[in-house]
């Protein structure tokens, strides 16, 4: 059938491979390059540091967890915590 | 004062040093005086692509521990008088390169010098580090490929803090896009990243794109910079390169397929 294979494949050419290239080039490299400008060197240890002592206390999964420091404008930064509590029995 | 261009990829094996070793040659060729050096220590392979790989007696590292000095070690390109090469040394350990004793030879050559060219080894390491850290300008050399324009981006991310002029707060360094080993044919298939793509995703000005040729290899056989084969596409793109980094505006060829005629097709040509 290489009759009919020359016009699906004149078909499917609209999603090509390079586009495919392109985009998640753009989804990684801005994100790379967001965690590049905001993240300080500090950060992953401070996060690592700051989650040992929750759970000293409390029970706190990697998911319930996430750690911001934010830019604003002029000399502010803004170190944001958000932590997500289970009561005891582990239900939300 | 000399103006110091690192050649730089993060991606190895993408055309670093056969775009250093043809633009080198191509500022001496227009009257410029040009050292190009060898940055990857423990790698040599600058002297092979330029032809002179019989000639080197002492190196980079030889100069940096005072065994030999710089005119001892620089060698004398034979085609261009204007250009001389530090080659890198093959045995020694790449930790001998600091920014202090780099800045050194770089301040003496800057002396006797127009242009530096930094031929910069692969990866993030400090080998890489140190071909950048005093650079004026950057040519980030990059293949249409997934893996080359990521790691290419990561490069841009060190140009911007790593570097000397972004730890004094000077003017950072000037960035330059090239992009090497570029296929129109597959291009225009969809299968490879287009110039625009390249464009889009790093965001840095253009300096030159070099198509994917067949001259490139012929030129490091015999240890000819691909730029003396002026016949070639390659020889040509990279013209073009040395006009842009020397003030002129030129236009951008070999990116779309070239139409044959009927008598070449007919005749193969």
């Amino acid at each position: 059938m290489a009759l009919l294979d020359y016009f699906l494949r004149k078909k499917g050419k609209q999603v090509t491979t390079a586009s495919k290239a392109k985009e998640r080039l753009q989804i990684i490299v801005a994100h790379e390059r967001n965690s590049r400008n905001k993240q300080p060197d500090y950060l992953p240890e401070l996060t690592a540091d700051i989650l040992k002592v929750l759970r000293k206390y409390i029970k706190v999964s990697d998911e319930s967890f996430s750690i911001n420091l934010d830019k604003k404008d002029g000399d502010l930064n803004v170190l944001e915590l958000n932590i997500e509590l289970h009561d005891e029995h582990g239900t939300h | 004062m000399a103006r110091i261009i690192v050649v730089t990829s993060g991606k190895g094996g993408v055309g670093k040093t056969t775009s250093s070793a043809a633009i080198g040659l191509g500022l001496a060729l227009k009257g410029h005086k040009v050292v190009l050096i060898d940055f990857d220590i423990g790698l040599r392979n600058l002297d092979l692509i330029m032809g002179c790989e019989r000639r080197v007696v002492y190196d980079f590292v030889n100069v940096i521990n005072g065994e030999a000095t710089l005119n001892q070690a620089l060698i004398k390109d034979k085609r261009v008088k204007s250009l001389s090469i530090l080659p890198a040394s093959q045995t020694r350990d790449k930790d001998a390169l600091n920014k202090e004793n780099v800045g050194k030879v770089l301040e003496e050559l800057g002396e006797m010098y127009d242009f530096i060219v930094c031929d910069s080894p692969a990866g993030i390491e400090a080998g890489a580090m140190m071909a950048l850290y005093y650079a004026d300008e950057a040519i980030v050399t990059t293949n249409p490929e997934v893996s080359s324009v990521r790691d290419s981006d990561r490069i841009l991310g060190m140009l911007a803090s790593r570097s000397r002029r972004a730890e004094l707060g000077l003017e950072p360094i000037k960035e330059h896009l090239l992009l090497t080993r570029y296929s129109p044919k597959r291009v225009a298939e969809g299968e490879m990243l287009s110039v625009e793509d390249v464009e889009d995703i790093l965001s840095i000005p253009l300096l030159g794109v070099i198509p994917e040729s067949q001259a490139v290899l012929k030129a490091s056989n015999a240890g000819e910079p691909v730029i003396l084969d002026t016949e070639s596409d390659a020889g040509k793109a990279y013209q073009d390169v040395i006009e842009r980094l020397l003030g002129e505006t030129v236009e951008f060829r070999f990116l779309t397929v070239e139409k044959k005629s009927i008598l070449s097709r007919l005749f193969g040509g």
